[in-house]
């Protein structure tokens, strides 16, 4: 679907987040320059045309409890890994699972999941169900959990094609929330 | 886990990261149907977001359709990991950042509204930092972003 440039202006102002008052798309449409009727009916076309995946709270999963964050990939025959990635995304402790390109000479690796759980222990219980489940013993594979997040924002979609930060501006906002495990204790790699 | 959230909070978290009403008024929407009222939604949500729990009320998109993206990943000196992540995530187009118990320590998302913005990102990004950077990109999906659960299982 080629994007408007009403529904370009809408992401890029959807990156701060809806305002939370009364009337959130009627500041929206202030801002915008528009009808609160309209923001709303352009937001419906995207979340309609499946541009917009999920809207909704954004949560900060680490704050909440979610500290156990691993990022499992495999090295799976490219004729194998669509089926193999279809079913790993039905078990219910995986969160998200792609196919990606790997990297020649670097990684191997092409099919990823992410596992999100309170603690390791049951995370790499998890892993390990997965692994069996899909009778995955024999392929390569790694496990990066996360030691520390130093961003999580909007994707700057709905952007400009030049990017403000490739020139002279301001400091981008930047988050570091540290992981309250200590590096060093954990060095998990199957 | 969660004792911190009051009841509202932990229901609007349950039943808000999707679906999120787009009548004129959602927050009075929302109150409605978790019979309470308009006020004390808004409120609910302002504390969660002055707490850290909520980042905004937003979109996320489907991989593609908004524009370009890619999962990169970097090989950085740990002695110098803080300062390149602070590069890294000084470029707006950074929309993740972690760093990851591998080789490949810096793992972050680039997000553009298309292809030609991704590769000068990218190569901007090494220019400043110096790392070369290895691209993973998307193929296929087989599950999206559903967000969370609260409850632990």
């Amino acid at each position: 679907m080629e994007l408007s440039e009403l529904q370009h202006r809408l992401i890029k102002r959807l990156r701060d987040g809806l305002p939370i008052g009364k009337r959130p798309y009627a500041n929206i449409a202030n801002d915008l320059g528009t009808t609160e009727e309209t923001v709303i009916e352009t937001l419906e076309q995207l979340i309609a045309h499946k541009v917009i995946n999920r809207f909704g709270m954004i949560i900060r999963h680490r704050a909440l409890g979610y500290q156990a964050n691993a990022m499992c990939v495999f090295d799976i025959g490219d004729d194998a890994a669509s089926d193999i990635g279809k079913a790993m995304a039905t078990l219910p402790y995986v969160t998200l699972c792609y196919r990606r390109e790997r990297v020649a000479g670097v990684w191997p690796y092409n099919l990823y999941c992410m596992i999100h759980g309170r603690d390791r222990l049951t995370v790499r219980a998890q892993i390990r169900h997965l692994i069996a489940r899909l009778e995955l013993h024999d392929a390569p594979h790694k496990v990066l959990f996360s030691k520390q997040c130093f961003t999580q924002r909007a994707g700057k979609y709905g952007a400009p094609a030049i990017s403000a930060s490739l020139s002279a501006s301001g400091p981008a906002s930047t988050q570091t929330i540290p992981f309250p495990i200590k590096s060093g204790k954990y060095h998990e790699q199957a | 886990m969660s004792t911190e959230l009051t009841r509202l909070q932990t229901r609007l978290i349950e039943h808000f990261q999707r679906g999120f009403p787009t009548t004129p008024r959602p927050f009075e929407t929302i109150a409605n149907e978790l019979g309470t009222n308009e006020d004390a939604v808004i409120s609910a949500i302002s504390d969660l977001k002055d707490k850290g729990y909520l980042d905004r009320i937003g979109a996320t998109y489907a991989t593609g359709r908004a524009g370009a993206s890619s999962l990169a990943a970097m090989e950085v000196p740990d002695d110098q990991l803080e300062k390149i992540a602070a590069q890294v995530s000084h470029f707006t187009e950074i929309n993740h950042n972690y760093e990851r118990e591998d080789k490949l320590n810096l793992w972050f998302v680039v997000t553009t509204a298309d292809q030609a913005s991704l590769d000068t990102t990218i190569k901007a990004i090494e220019a400043k930092t110096g790392f070369p950077i290895y691209r993973m990109p998307m193929i296929e999906h087989y599950r999206l972003d559903l967000g969370f659960a609260l409850k632990w299982n």
